[in-house]
């Protein structure tokens, strides 16, 4: 029904344009002057009749259901159901309105099963009126309003403009997005886990967590010394470290060359094969970790006596390195080119040599912009899922020795959310409170290092 | 004096090679990276494009398969195939004891009775007669066969029985086992058993998420960055705007499946674990980058376009819909296609949605349950089974192969339509 009734209004907005573009084409027979396009007739006849049936159409299809159900519901109002079972007599009854129930049906489900068909059907056809007479109501206004030849051009445009600015807002809806998905589950965490204990506990075990029984209240006490973060913080930035010690050196030197040394050539071929480890998907370095790195190390550390775990903090970051080097390469590459020309002629013009030349003049002047492409590199690092969750380990360990395993917050909140997850479990909303610091802290590295770049770029250009 | 001059310039000039050393061995080492890397890929992946096959008679006789005189198609579909499969895999060893004949039956797929069939139903005149039939061997055996399975270790820690190797060497000596192409990795969906899992599912699961995410972000984006570039005021709300994309570009991509977590599924109540989920969320998180991407490109145009068209009677909105934005377009086109390029790559909000789920059909609709291919690298990957890990090479090979035809498409539309301006 609701397709039969979507396709009509599609269809009835393009029937309408050709509609109102031969309205035009009459009114220009009768020698007057149009005053637009004829195309612009049948955009506004389209926009004025789909539009408003549109919107109705949509604000029908998502308010239904709930309405549906506070009727229904509203039967067994004050008999003291909980909110679940509610919920479960909800579900039989539609369940039982499509004939697809089969548990036991009682008279009072039956009741409501009848009223759901009836307030269905009362719905259905209600929505099919109204969404009609708004068809004809709107198509006859635009219609005398293009028979009497005024203005047409401004409003489509007006809408369109209005239809651009609309989508332009998707980007902070989304953030508002990611904030109330977070914020909310974030603050019941903290309810029960005082903020202190998250910040500066000590120790991270959440399995605890989920032995409670679901009928028992919630005591915070069972969860004291559960929901430490420190060792994750901890593991996050130590990994994240690891592989900044691998990608800035070679990101950094190779941006270097590939700015000021090589030939055109060299730079044509060795620039794209770079990029190309950008495009590999994390999963896939993750596997590349897991399954060649780690034990690769493991062998070198216990020929060398040492006791090297399979699953490494080293095997994680030095692949995420991997990974990271390809974003400071380019980035540095394009800070670096962007530092003009007259400061190296000056230097030549000194007598240092090009590497002086590099250091002395161009490297500080290109700082700013390096930094910045280290910190965006750094908060990739620090978001980065797949590698970690793969190869290194999942459970938390407090520790500073890369040839022990430790685990990182998008690792945990791999692990908690993984599966089926209780919403109102302190263990997932200890996955959501991660998340909110995740999210805090790459949003001021991005802020810091986008703002620094920018700063960068303003400065010569 | 000269001398002291010399050695210093002797020492800068040699400073100098050791600084471009440097940049060499950096770009060096970063192209050796990418070559262990796809070597490594290719060498443990190439093999599960070939699937060995035990060659197996089997004797179609119809009082074990409860079949009458003149049965009909119908009768044969519901024919009991069970025995006669188990007879013919017993029959490989007629001194078998008991435990041998499991083990027998083990050297084979579970869905060694499905393969039985299909050859009767494909010739119905069989029944009574004798034909040698193709069955998919076990994925331990199928490891053997090419090698990658240690012989050497104790019986105890492997999963192959000597008894079982016996037997099949025996057939490999006979020329009962062959290596084809693995057509079934293409066709079947996932399975625990790693000589039945095929990427059919997952793939299919990536397509979907991949037409909602374009379906859904490409128009968004295009229409955000035309009103950025040409309709925005220079105002406080548009920098808002700005700094928004922006930050949402380098927004860790775990975050967008909280996002898809807790609103998607916890408040919108979407089905679980489907590609409309997983595609709505990558859309989400491909948005930036398109409309980064239109911004340029709208940005390339050169004003005297512009300016052209206004000088002509054309309304600004004219301008814009008319000239500037298909003259943009292949940029866009390109941008796009790297955005999906990354999406089509997207583990962990795919995860975090349920798209990790064990799905054995392969789905017929964005609103099935469904995989994707690198939702399945992760999901073999953490599986112990040897199989599963040339699966996962070749499961990657097929992602890389895609992201690889992606990227040139996006590289020929750049090249091939874009104008340049100078």
């Amino acid at each position: 029904m609701n397709l039969i009734l979507f396709t009509f209004i599609v269809l009835l907005g393009f029937t309408s344009y050709y509609f109102g573009r031969k309205k035009a084409y009459t009114i220009q027979y009768t020698k007057k002057r149009l005053t637009a396009l004829p195309q612009f007739y049948g955009y506004y006849l389209a926009i004025w009749c789909a539009i408003p049936a549109f919107i109705i159409f949509s604000l029908w299809a998502i308010f239904e259901p709930t309405i549906v159900k506070l009727l229904i519901l509203s039967d067994y109002s004050n008999q003291g159901y909980l909110d679940n079972e509610l919920n479960l007599i909800y579900e039989k009854t539609k369940s039982l309105s499509r004939g697809q129930f089969t548990g036991e049906i009682t008279p009072f489900i039956e009741a409501s099963a009848k009223k759901y068909i009836n307030l269905r059907s009362i719905a259905q056809s209600s929505k099919v009126v109204i969404v009609l007479s708004a068809i004809i109501a709107s198509g006859a206004y635009a219609y005398k309003r293009i028979s009497s030849n005024s203005r047409t051009r401004e409003p489509v445009e007006k809408f369109l403009k209005a239809v651009l600015f609309t989508a332009s807002l998707a980007a902070i809806l989304t953030t508002v997005g990611i904030i109330f998905s977070l914020i909310f589950q974030t603050i019941d965490f903290f309810k029960v886990i005082p903020l202190f204990d998250f910040v500066f506990g000590t120790h991270w075990y959440p399995a605890k967590a989920f032995v409670r029984d679901s009928s028992e209240a919630l005591d915070p006490s069972m969860y004291s010394d559960t929901f430490g973060a420190v060792p994750i913080f901890a593991g996050t930035f130590f990994i994240a470290f690891i592989a900044m010690c691998v990608a800035i050196p070679i990101g950094l030197m190779s941006g270097i060359y590939l700015a000021e040394y090589a030939s055109v050539k060299v730079r044509q071929y060795a620039k794209p094969l770079i990029e190309i480890l950008a495009g590999i998907p994390t999963v896939v370095y993750g596997f590349f970790a897991a399954l060649t790195v780690g034990p690769f190390l493991k062998e070198i550390g216990n020929s060398m006596g040492l006791d090297v775990s399979a699953e490494s903090a080293l095997a994680a970051g030095g692949v995420m390195g991997i990974m990271i080097i390809p974003f400071i390469s380019s980035l540095s590459d394009d800070v670096i080119t962007s530092v003009p020309q007259s400061l190296r002629d000056g230097s030549y013009a000194m007598g240092a040599t090009k590497s002086e030349t590099i250091k002395k003049v161009i490297f500080p002047a290109a700082l700013p912009g390096i930094v910045g492409s280290i910190l965006l590199g750094v908060s990739r690092a620090i978001g980065e899922t797949m590698i970690v969750v793969m190869a290194s380990g999942l459970a938390a360990n407090l520790t500073l020795n890369p040839l022990e395993s430790t685990s990182t917050i998008t690792a945990q909140i791999v692990v908690i959310l993984i599966g089926d997850q209780a919403f109102g479990d302190p263990k997932t909303q200890a996955a959501f409170a991660l998340g909110m610091s995740l999210f805090l802290v790459t949003l001021c590295l991005n802020i810091v290092a986008l703002r620094v770049v920018k700063k960068y770029r303003e400065k010569y250009e | 004096m000269n001398k002291k001059k010399e050695q210093l310039l002797n020492k800068r000039y040699k400073a100098e090679k050791r600084f471009r050393l440097y940049g060499q061995s950096a770009i060096f080492m970063a192209l050796l990276f990418l070559i262990i890397f796809i070597f490594k890929i290719f060498s443990t992946g190439y093999s599960a494009f070939q699937k060995t096959w035990l060659i197996v008679p089997v004797t179609f006789d119809a009082e074990l398969m409860m079949l009458e005189q003149n049965p009909s198609k119908e009768d044969l579909k519901d024919a009991d195939y069970y025995d006669i499969a188990l007879k013919s895999m017993a029959d490989l060893d007629p001194n078998a004891n008991e435990n041998q004949e499991n083990e027998l039956k083990r050297m084979v797929s579970y869905f060694f009775e499905r393969e039985i069939k299909r050859e009767l139903l494909n010739d119905p005149s069989l029944i009574g007669k004798t034909k040698d039939v193709y069955l998919t061997a076990s994925d331990d055996l199928d490891q053997v066969f090419k090698g990658n399975y240690p012989r050497d270790l104790p019986e105890d820690q492997r999963r192959v029985t000597d008894y079982q190797l016996k037997i099949f060497d025996q057939l490999v000596e006979l020329g009962k086992v062959e290596s084809k192409f693995n057509l079934s990795f293409f066709t079947y969906p996932d399975s625990r058993e790693a000589e039945l899992a095929g990427i059919a599912s997952s793939f299919m699961g990536s397509i979907f998420s991949i037409l909602v995410c374009l379906m859904i972000a490409f128009p968004v984006a295009v229409l955000a960055a035309i009103y950025l570039e040409e309709f925005a005021p220079k105002n406080r709300f548009t920098d808002f705007i700005e700094v928004n994309i922006n930050n949402l570009a380098a927004v860790p991509s775990i975050v967008f499946g909280l996002l898809g977590l807790g609103i998607l599924l916890a408040v919108f109540q979407l089905p679980r674990s489907t590609p409309l989920v997983g595609g709505i969320t990558l859309s989400l998180m491909t948005l930036p980058t398109i409309i980064i991407a239109c911004r340029a490109s709208l940005k390339a145009v050169p004003p005297s376009i512009r300016e052209a068209a206004l000088a002509m009677g054309a309304s600004k909105m004219q301008t814009t819909m008319h000239h500037t934005v298909p003259l943009s377009m292949p940029g866009t086109l390109s941008g796009t296609i790297i955005g999906l390029a990354q999406a089509l790559g997207e583990t962990a909000p795919l995860i975090l949605i349920g798209m990790v789920a064990f799905v054995n059909t392969i789905p017929g609709s964005p609103l099935d349950p469904a995989a994707s291919l690198p939702v399945q690298i992760y999901i073999w990957a953490e599986s112990a089974e040897r199989g599963f890990v040339e699966k996962v090479s070749a499961c990657i090979m097929v992602l890389l192969g895609f992201l690889i035809i992606m990227n040139l498409f996006a590289q020929i539309i750049r090249h091939k339509f874009e104008k340049k301006w100078s």
